[in-house]
């Protein structure tokens, strides 16, 4: 049986095509001048310049953390590119028709057409390649409803005083060491801002795609969803199949004021690496979110790329009565590393969480859930309920569970439940003597273990996420 | 023996499980539209027997043959043992959870229809099927939303892979114990839908331990197996000779290998 599901595993990955497109790339290096260029670039504000040379110098400061349970070589910053982008961007394109149809067709390949005729209704993408934003689509649209959503960049020029606000207001410059280092040399990313009342009239999504090589992709993502508003926001991101491992470093803040909601989703699908952990994305990423009363962050994430991947997805429940929720799938397989979860901060009185995780993991490949639950003292009634289920396919393959409980307050309560379960034979054989092959089996079984996440995701993701799945199990597609 | 072409030959099978041999030398001959009931004592490789023939892993062949409807059934990957009209109905049916019952019955009719080159069923079409399929053995409907035999009890399991015969509507059906763990009035259930599925082109292995199930379905023919073959064969009548008698007297004979169904 190992065989089979061994087969059904060694798929290809599709978005690993490179795009020929002409790129300004910075020569590999990394010192207080390039931060000065990047800026410069970017045409940026004199603070903000300041702001990312004073987490520079932080960062310098700092160690790389090895606490996580995942093992790869030390990289050398030294050796990575921090601004990449293509030629034809540099004027500014100001509609479709003057965007690099190169560029275009790059994410229709990918299965996000730009052009909103064939897009998906209700869908407004933002669409970032290396270093810069391509274009944001169906801008119009939101602007009536007050909605902005617009690369960070340029938000830095239209709206300074709600980034200079904001940014870092959630994650500090120095709350780790790759949020640090993203501080000082972000270049894109997507901003929104959701003004009081609002219901955002559709989902909004960035699209991160890397193309060029020994470049590094350092996007912030900033979502403000002002008092009573309400958000949903998707995330999906891709890179050409290289030798060589690529850093990726992002930043995610979200605000929540009181009574908002935001519900932010991603589909995390970077180059993996060959199965013998060639080449591959390191995915360091920093993604919090703060609530105020009565609001609402709801996490969703399926992670099926990365070779390395370090990610937890967090909420500070600040408000009283308010929500956190992390629900996540993470696939590893052949050698890919996965040490992922989520931190729960109940600070507010009545705040309520819940973390549903499920790791699979194949072949030789490392999985461990790794999340912080805390009631600090003030967080009179608080609850938290946590599930973390793990699959194995195969039996030379890791998943690992480390549960940090810590609760100052003694009316709150803390659930856990945690199961490992394996595809077992006889699951795989009453799937094969019904008829169904050995890769819809494994596929199947493993999209019904995934169910509770699946049911979190926007409709047109979750297809996406359980094809995402099959095709990641199934060995002809990516 | 009639002209009828058989449907299941089984010549000289040798199996073993682990390097263990379990199945020694064992004939069998089913036509179309019959139904053959298999008893004998625990270990005397009854279960085996519906493993091998569906293709389990961990089950190897040493030698003999096995043809179904004259095709090469040993030269088959399990799914198309099944896709060629074999069911096994499990003695202990496998959960799988998240799954439902109604996405995993439209995916292996799917799958057995698009083998045979036929066009895929609407989901109205196969839910209506489904719905009466339910009816028939007496299982609510609800039961087509949950997970695969998440949380039933053992009848609801046994019923609920009648409602897959019922479904997939195969050739030859060999149930495995399916009378353990069930009840008088679960039994009865089970029993009558499996005689309503009886046909000309339908044939039946019922392996069991007891004589009580065979009271509802009635076999055309009975052989016993003991120690890896066929050591005597009937008809109706030999199990309720072994229900007066046990097994032990057969064991005690020598095996003849004459002996055929």
């Amino acid at each position: 049986m190992t065989e089979q599901i061994d087969k059904a595993l060694a798929r290809e990955y599709e978005a690993g095509f490179v795009s020929d497109v002409e790129s300004e790339t910075f020569e590999p290096g990394l010192d207080e001048n390039v931060i000065r260029r990047i800026s410069e670039m970017k045409g940026e504000p004199e603070w903000m310049l300041e702001w990312r040379l004073s987490a520079f110098r932080e960062w310098l400061e700092m160690e790389e953390p090895e606490w996580a349970l995942v093992d790869y070589p030390k990289i050398d910053f030294q050796s990575i590119s921090y601004y990449s982008a293509p030629k034809s961007m540099k004027d500014k394109p100001k509609s479709l028709d003057e965007v690099d149809p190169e560029l275009l067709r790059t994410y229709e390949k990918l299965g996000i057409p730009l052009i909103e005729q064939q897009m998906l209704a209700g869908i407004a993408v933002d669409a970032v390649f290396d270093s810069v934003s391509v274009v944001t689509t169906f801008r119009e649209k939101l602007e009536e409803a007050g909605v902005i959503f617009c690369p960070i960049s340029e938000a830095l020029h239209k709206y300074p005083d709600l980034v200079k606000k904001y940014i870092g207001s959630v994650v500090p410059k120095k709350d780790n060491y790759y949020a640090a280092l993203n501080c000082a040399v972000f270049t894109d990313g997507s901003f929104v801002y959701i003004p009081k009342g609002t219901r955002c009239p559709m989902e909004l999504s960035t699209y991160f795609r890397i193309n060029e090589q020994n470049t590094g992709q350092f996007e912030r993502t900033l979502i403000i969803a002002d008092e009573g508003s309400h958000v949903s926001y998707l995330e999906g991101c891709t890179a050409p199949q290289r030798d060589e491992n690529q850093l990726h470093a992002a930043v995610v803040e979200l605000v929540a004021m009181d009574n908002a909601e935001i519900k932010y989703s991603t589909v995390q699908n970077w180059y993996p690496g060959d199965e013998n952990g060639k080449g591959g994305i390191y995915n360091f990423v920093t993604k919090r979110g703060i609530c105020h009363t009565n609001a609402k962050i709801s996490w969703t994430q399926v992670e099926t790329g990365s070779s390395v991947t370090w990610k937890y997805p967090s909420c500070i429940l600040k408000g009283d009565n308010s929500v956190g929720e992390f629900y996540s799938v993470a696939l590893t397989r052949g050698r890919q590393q996965a040490d992922t979860g989520t931190k729960m901060i109940h600070i507010g009185k009545n705040t309520k969480s819940t973390i549903i995780s499920k790791g699979i993991s194949a072949g030789r490949s490392n999985n461990s859930y790794r999340g912080l639950v805390r009631m600090n003292p003030g967080a009179e009634g608080a609850r938290n309920f946590t599930q973390c289920d793990s699959l194995l396919i195969g039996d030379q393959c890791g998943a690992h569970t480390f549960p940090y409980v810590e609760s100052r307050n003694p009316s709150a309560i803390i659930e856990h439940e945690a199961t490992t379960s394996k595809v077992s034979d006889e699951q795989m054989f009453l799937c094969r003597q019904r008829g169904l092959d050995p890769e819809k089996a494994v596929s199947m079984i493993v999209n019904g273990f995934c169910k509770e996440v699946f049911k979190e995701l926007p409709m047109e993701f979750a297809v996406e996420a359980g094809k995402l799945l099959e095709i990641s199990l199934e060995g002809s597609v990516g | 023996m009639s002209n009828t072409k058989s449907l299941l030959t089984i010549k000289d099978l040798h199996a073993s499980v682990e390097e263990k041999q379990i199945i020694k030398g064992l004939d069998l001959n089913i036509k179309p539209g019959e139904v053959h009931a298999i008893m004998g004592p625990n270990g005397a490789g009854k279960s085996t027997l519906g493993y091998v023939l569906s293709g389990r892993d961990g089950y190897t062949v040493d030698s003999g043959s096995v043809t179904l409807d004259g095709e090469d059934l040993l030269e088959m990957e399990t799914e198309d043992r099944a896709r060629a009209g074999l069911f096994l109905a499990f003695q202990y049916p496998v959960e799988i959870p998240g799954v439902s019952n109604l996405e995993f019955l439209k995916a292996s009719v799917d799958a057995q229809r698009q083998a045979r080159g036929e066009d895929a069923i609407t989901s109205a079409d196969f839910l209506k099927e489904a719905k009466a399929a339910c009816k028939q053995v007496n299982l609510p409907v609800a039961f087509l939303k949950r997970g695969v035999n998440e949380g039933f009890s053992g009848g609801e399991k046994k019923r609920n892979e009648l409602m897959q015969m019922l479904l997939l509507k195969p050739k030859l059906c060999i149930l495995d114990e399916t009378d353990s763990g069930l009840d008088i009035d679960a039994l009865q259930v089970v029993a009558e839908g499996v005689n309503s599925q009886r046909s000309a082109d339908r044939s039946f292995i019922v392996v069991t331990h007891y004589q009580r199930l065979l009271d509802y379905i009635k076999p055309d023919f009975v052989h016993v197996l003991s120690d890896g073959k066929i050591v005597k064969s009937g008809d109706a009548s030999l199990a309720l000779e072994l229900e007066a008698q046990g097994y032990a007297w057969l064991q005690k004979e020598p095996a003849e290998d004459e002996l055929e169904g």
